[in-house]
């Protein structure tokens, strides 16, 4: 017995043992250390929070793709079929737009309310709290593979083939829109726990915001010459999510120009830019969306002081 | 030794909002009504725990002892100051707060697992240990919204000690579940003390502290006021609730009550098993005054062995000096030197009027071969 117990006391150093420090500021380095080794953490949430979402339902995951089909439907309908916006395979262009908002969407709606809504388990487990956002915006990640998936297997039933060198951009496009939502998720996540009214500004700002993007729209066929005359172009590309669209529209639809099914004359949708203009663009892009999630990180890290007190 | 938990100068203030204007549009018209007082929770707290010492934190209602704990817990950051500690930290703090009710027993267990900083693999290996410890048995796929609110907090007890960490602060939860699992629980608390692992328990029952605890510490409306032995930590922490009390209750008298020695006829506090004791209690008091007089009897080990009926033992006290005369007709305790804490308590014998801990300790002697704390003279006869 007494054996056993020096033995156990033994195996029980922990001079070694890394120290963990709780106090008033954790810095961006030590934030981001510390999210990376809860990674396992995380993973477990977002698979919970998708078997959550649809424990009991009848369709279950189905239901992920069947939302987002009906949207692609209504606009389909109300701007091809009632408004005759005259661009051919209207669907295609739709859709690769829709894939990346509805991940921004889904991903910032969710998050919005998740400090508030989880307010019994913030106060009682310890564990980086900015988990909670970065979990919703990894669901929203696997739906989103989910409809790319579709999307793919869509184009390749209508036998319209994407622009292969273009995939190329793609996962950079991706990191884009990944960084931007999850830094958007972390900050409105921890503002919502002081201004509970966010939740509901959230969604009007959002629906304002979505047409600010080109998805419905050609941003080029509409808007490009007004704004330019106004030397407005830059403040329209503002909008992370507008060049994160155009690389998927342009990655999937192809075409930059096209015939119009409706007064047959030539219609510019996309941007004429390269490959290199594009993956240029992007990579700029995803300097500031890098610079963008650690400022969320850090503004996060200042509000989550007191969340204990007004939860 | 390794220290586990250090704690540093902590400081926490919270924000009081009398007025909460949590909404935008009060905020944008209202910006700056609502006062808002700054309450003082933790002031300059500090102190360590080593590898393997099971410390107490003792402290009544809102001294602060949950606030603490949260800041070494990580749920809330201090004001200023910092904690260091070293290895995992596995809290039992409202058990199951991380559980999702949606999901089975299954799901919980890796999901709480991981919450409380472990690997899969880690939970792995584990699993059928954790699922055995908490007897859920075969309802270890149902959804936990359909559990009992015995098997959800037994469930997350397993979880918690079975991930074995390597500080272990448990928060008064030492009271779920029925009287086998409690049982249980203080034996893998028993375990973890014997591996040499740090345990901080937080509590108001100076009986668990006595039980369980090295060493204590004491919080008084946020100050440290003791950090130390077990006795002496007790002796403060009931001097601090019987201030209170005072300040509280407005008993006119109290306060002025105080018990100074305990005497016996040949001076000495040897007695033979069996035998009978009696000693005599010498009570100051500044006015009269009608309450019960409590004894409480503890072993070396820790162990309670006996407390008188708090409302059983009247004594009307003069002012001035008074005796009070003690007796049990034949002490059955084997042998062995016990602690006796003498006190005085209201006629409801539910305030703490005066108390003396550890005022004498009596030496007991015996002669027979029964083992144990009591003699109970048991016959065994073959028919």
């Amino acid at each position: 017995m007494e054996d056993a117990i020096a033995a156990a006391n033994a195996s029980h150093d922990l001079t070694g043992a890394p120290v963990r420090v709780v106090s008033a500021r954790i810095g961006l380095g030590r934030r981001l250390s510390n999210l990376w080794g809860r990674r396992e953490l995380l993973r477990n949430l977002i698979t919970s929070d998708i078997r959550i979402q649809y424990k009991g339902s009848a369709l279950g995951i189905v239901w992920s793709m069947l939302s987002p089909a009906f949207t692609l439907g209504i606009f389909f309908l109300v701007f091809s079929v009632f408004l005759k916006n005259g661009i051919p395979n209207f669907v295609i262009y739709l859709f690769a737009g829709l894939v990346v908002w509805n991940m921004f969407f889904s991903g910032v709606m969710s998050a919005t309310s998740v400090i508030v809504d989880r307010a019994g388990l913030v106060k009682k487990v310890s564990f980086p709290r900015e988990i909670l956002p970065l979990s919703n915006v990894g669901s929203a990640v696997v739906y989103f593979l989910i409809q790319l998936g579709v999307l793919i297997l869509f184009t390749a039933a209508l036998r319209h083939s994407p622009d292969w060198k273009f995939l190329l951009v793609l996962p950079l496009a991706f990191a884009n829109l990944y960084f931007f939502t999850a830094a958007v998720a972390i900050v409105m996540s921890a503002l919502t726990v002081y201004l509970r009214d966010l939740k509901h500004l959230t969604a009007v700002a959002l629906q304002l915001w979505f047409y600010l993007t080109p998805v419905v729209y050609s941003y080029e066929n509409s808007l490009a010459p007004a704004l330019h005359k106004h030397g407005l172009t830059a403040l329209y590309f503002m909008n992370p999510i507008t060049l994160i669209v155009l690389t998927f529209q342009r990655t999937f639809y192809v075409s930059t120009t096209v015939i119009s099914t409706v007064s047959h004359q030539p219609l510019t949708l996309l941007p004429t830019w390269g490959l290199a203009a594009f993956a240029e663009r992007n990579l700029i892009c995803l300097g500031f969306m890098i610079g963008l999630f650690l400022l969320a990180l850090s503004i996060f890290g200042r509000l989550e002081g007191n969340f204990e007190s007004e939860l | 030794m390794t220290t586990v938990i250090g704690v540093e100068g902590v400081n926490k203030t919270f924000k009081i909002h009398h007025e909460r204007n949590q909404s935008l549009k009060e905020r944008l018209l209202h910006p700056r009504t609502g006062r808002t007082e700054i309450f003082q929770a933790l002031q300059d707290i500090s102190f360590t725990v080593d590898a393997g010492e099971t410390v107490g934190i003792l402290g009544h209602n809102g001294s602060g002892k949950s606030t603490l704990l949260k800041c070494i817990c990580g749920v809330l950051q201090p004001t200023s100051g910092e904690i260091r500690l070293r290895g995992n930290l596995a809290a039992l703090l409202e058990l199951g707060a991380g559980f999702q009710v949606e999901l089975s027993g299954r799901d919980n267990i890796y999901l709480y697992g991981t919450m409380l900083g472990f690997s899969k693999k880690r939970i792995d290996e584990i699993f059928d240990e954790i699922v055995a410890f908490s007897e859920i048995g075969h309802f270890i796929d149902t959804q936990v919204k359909f559990y009992s609110s015995g098997m959800y907090v037994r469930l997350a007890f397993a979880v918690a000690v079975n991930v074995n960490p390597d500080i272990l602060v448990v928060d008064e939860v030492l009271a779920v579940g029925d009287e086998r699992f409690q049982a249980k629980c203080i034996d893998r608390i028993r375990r973890f003390q014997q591996e040499g692992r740090a345990i901080l328990l937080v509590t108001h029952s100076g009986d668990q502290v006595r039980a369980l605890c090295d060493r204590a510490v004491v919080l008084d409306s946020g100050r440290m006021i003791a950090n130390g032995d077990v006795a002496d930590s007790l002796k403060i922490f009931r001097e601090a609730l019987m201030r209170d009390n005072v300040a509280h209750e407005d008993v006119g008298n109290t306060g002025e009550v105080s018990i100074d020695a305990v005497t016996t006829a040949s001076g000495a506090f040897d007695v033979k098993t069996g035998a009978a004791m009696r000693f005599d209690a010498h009570i100051t008091s500044a006015t009269a005054y009608s309450g019960n007089l409590v004894m409480e009897i503890f072993s070396q080990g820790g162990v309670l062995v006996s407390r008188t009926d708090r409302m059983g033992s009247p004594v009307n006290l003069r002012p001035g000096a008074n005796v009070v005369s003690i007796e049990i007709p034949n002490l059955p305790l084997l042998d062995g030197v016990f602690d006796i804490n003498l006190g005085v308590v209201d006629e409801r014998g539910s305030n703490v009027i005066a108390w003396s801990e550890k005022i004498a300790s009596m030496q007991v002697s015996y002669g027979g071969r029964e083992g144990g704390l009591v003699e109970l003279g048991t016959l065994i006869r073959q028919l």
